[in-house]
């Protein structure tokens, strides 16, 4: 049978060789640690925890109030140093908690573990995930309690682990499901229990092949398709994965639920596991060091609060000559300012390159490859230039607001024309233009 | 001759029967226009920038004899404009303020230093998104989306990396207060010269490294003139402009940190 894929898209080297065969490496917990009150989608938690205060590791120091929010907890134990504004990868500073870590790592007494996670029931599940704080880690960060409780009316028949990390260079997911493949696969079933869908698929790119093979092998007794999926970007958006697993297209500005599938991210499920079983709130995650500007490439577990010079400086440190350090993967991540940031829920991980920015930008020579790898099947060089003519109404006619910003358009366009940044900046003025009227 | 004499009466009954229809088009079918529409509109400024909230001088033209709009609503024509159509209809004309667009930053190139190198578009929404790169991400980006914006010219890029407003120019349409994602500036009096110039909410540690000028919420003019200058989110803000007694803005001036006190200069925003 064909490697099943989706239309378009592009093929850029993947890059992972750097760092695909290194184990994770526990990153020893930094001195301090500043964590983020808002590092997923939707509105930011409250702190619950003063200046001066002690909190334990895994103790809640955020409480998400809204139904779009997402707990906050204690990645080390300590002495609160403050609770004030603090850099973040977004570029704007964002109410923090900084805590400096005692080094003694004391639990606290609120984590329960599940004597039978299997035996529980949906909601129990649910309201486990609510309450430690378990976001989509793939990098949009978003609440997956939310995720777990599909509306009445659009029941869920599958449910895709997605393993593809199609991103270049990251390798964090892949090495999650060569060492761990039982607990992703466990979350995955715990996932299953929660939404009530009847099949599972965990769907791998072919460039991880050893990946699928330990999923395969650790399958015992938990029924699951593992699914290889031809190497290509971008696989791993939601979107295009179901259209490749499944041949269901999304509707415009709709959701995966609309057509029955939840597709959650293979760290997300570990993540589940461990927030189900052993009552463990999201306070760590695995990320990818790497780029020609890091010393030693490396994947490591870290705590979530870690500040990037921390990690940077345990990979062999950044190169002087460093030009660009960028959050996420090379085709979708926000480049940094400040190596001062912490690593947030979201970070999948940490690159720094050497390279030279990109020469200088030419006019359009309307050649169309944009729209020919345009995986959302959108004319990118026309919302282009809608945008910069701020022609709204038509920008918006002609599906701005389905971009998913992966940046395929600007990766193909021989012109080197920032089609994206346009895409962003119109998305930007629609939604605000939406938010006046409605205010 | 015959043959001549065919084409002419043919064409001269023709000429006729239409003229006719006309003649019944404009008296039967003719719109009643106002009379006041027209010379309304050959009153107003004909720039169409909508700062009266019509779409062009026309409709505002319509809306002013249709008692549906005030005439003071245009700040383009200023108080000349609205003289005239008062006339026009008769009315007693208000009061028109004179306003302009002020700049509430002096975050320049010297005084608010630059946290990294911005490569991506050339427009301040555009670099707002990505939070800019200044230190202040509540100072002036200067790309000049407002220049841009501006109809009328008034607006330039200064050399210190503020854009400079001339006041003479400046009609206060209010394109130039839509355009800039950060909300730095907003329409004040023309007499109106002791303002704030700062819009950041940071602590007054870090809004002190991320500008010279930065309000460090000393409380110095709050305490000089508290009936019409209070803190709020660690900024200056005055709320009453007229409250402000001419002898208390010495005292209003001496902020360390020269972000609320007098225009400096008549071109500055």
């Amino acid at each position: 049978m064909k490697t099943p894929t989706f239309p378009r898209g592009v093929h850029p080297h993947d890059a992972k060789d750097a760092t695909m065969d290194k184990p994770i490496v526990i990153l020893p917990p930094p001195e301090k640690v500043v964590i983020p009150l808002h590092q997923h989608f939707g509105t930011p938690a409250e702190p619950l925890v003063k200046k001066g205060e002690e909190v334990l590791l895994g103790q809640k120091i955020g409480q998400g109030k809204t139904l779009f929010s997402a707990n906050v907890h204690a990645s080390v134990s300590g002495k609160v140093l403050a609770v004030e504004d603090y850099n973040h990868p977004g570029g704007y500073p964002v109410t923090a908690v900084s805590i400096a870590n005692d080094g003694q790592d004391r639990l606290s007494p609120d984590l329960k573990p599940a004597a039978d996670p299997f035996s529980l029931s949906a909601d129990e599940i649910r309201d486990r995930v609510r309450e430690a704080g378990v976001v989509g880690l793939g990098g949009a960060a978003f609440p997956t309690a939310v995720k777990l409780a599909p509306p009445k009316d659009k029941p869920i028949d599958t449910l895709i682990i997605n393993g593809c990390e199609c991103e270049p260079m990251l390798t964090a997911d892949y090495r999650l499901m060569v060492e761990n493949p039982l607990d992703v696969l466990r979350g995955a079933e715990l996932v299953r229990i929660a939404s009530g869908a009847i099949k599972v698929i965990v769907a791998v790119e072919d460039n991880k092949l050893r990946a699928a093979e330990m999923m395969r092998r650790h399958l015992d007794g938990i029924h699951a398709d593992i699914v290889l999926l031809k190497t290509k970007y971008p696989q791993g958006a939601e979107k295009n994965l179901i259209s490749a697993l499944l041949r269901r297209e999304v509707p415009r500005g709709g959701l995966p639920f609309d057509v029955g599938v939840l597709v959650q991210n293979v760290g997300t499920a570990k993540a589940i596991w461990e927030a189900v079983s052993l009552g463990k709130p999201l306070v760590e995650r695995v990320i990818t060091v790497a780029g020609s500007g890091i010393g030693e490439p490396k994947n490591l577990l870290v705590r979530i609060g870690t500040l990037f010079q921390d990690a940077v400086n345990f990979c062999g440190g950044l190169a002087e000559d460093i030009n660009l350090v960028v959050m996420g993967g090379p085709m979708m991540g926000l480049a940094q300012w400040s190596l001062d940031t912490p690593i947030i829920k979201g970070t999948s991980g940490i690159l720094a390159w050497r390279t030279a920015f990109p020469a200088a930008e030419y006019p359009c020579i309307r050649c169309g490859r944009c729209v020919d790898h345009c995986p959302m099947g959108l004319l990118p060089t026309l919302l282009a230039k809608f945008v910069q003519r701020e022609m709204w109404p038509e920008a918006e006619k002609w599906g701005v607001l389905d971009c998913v910003e992966c940046g395929c358009c600007q990766y193909a366009c021989p012109s080197r024309i920032p089609l994206v940044h346009w895409m962003r900046l119109g998305k930007n003025k629609i939604a605000q233009a939406k938010r006046k009227k409605t205010a | 001759m015959t043959d001549l004499l065919v084409p002419v009466i043919t064409m001269t009954a023709l000429g006729l029967v239409f003229s006719l229809g006309l003649v019944f088009a404009y008296k039967k079918l003719a719109v009643q226009v106002n009379p006041r529409v027209e010379k309304i509109n050959a009153v107003l400024p004909q720039a169409n920038c909508g700062a009266c909230g019509f779409a062009g001088c026309q409709a505002f033209a319509e809306a002013i004899a249709a008692g549906k709009a005030k005439p003071e609503s245009c700040p383009v024509g200023g108080a000349d404009a609205v003289s005239k159509i008062a006339v026009i209809l008769g009315i007693q004309a208000g009061e028109v303020v004179k306003k302009v667009a002020r700049l509430h930053c002096r975050g320049t190139h010297q005084a608010a230093p630059k946290r990294s190198q911005y490569f991506g578009l050339q427009t301040c929404f555009a670099a707002h998104i990505m939070g800019g790169d200044k230190l202040c991400t509540y100072g002036c980006l200067g790309l000049v989306d407002c220049v841009r914006a501006c109809p009328f010219d008034a607006m330039t890029m200064g050399e210190d990396g503020l854009p400079i407003i001339f006041e003479d120019k400046c009609t206060a349409c209010g394109k130039c207060v839509e355009a800039c994602p950060r909300n730095l500036i907003e329409l004040h009096r023309l007499e109106q010269n002791i303002l704030v110039f700062c819009r950041s909410k940071d602590r007054p540690q870090a809004s002190r490294k991320a500008c010279q000028n930065a309000c460090i919420a000393c409380n110095i003019c709050a305490r000089a003139c508290p009936e019409a200058i209070i803190m709020k989110d660690n900024l200056a803000v005055i709320t009453d402009h007229k409250k402000i007694p001419p002898e208390k803005i010495p005292e209003i001036e001496r902020c360390p940190t020269g972000a609320i006190g007098r225009l400096k200069k008549t071109n500055e925003g």
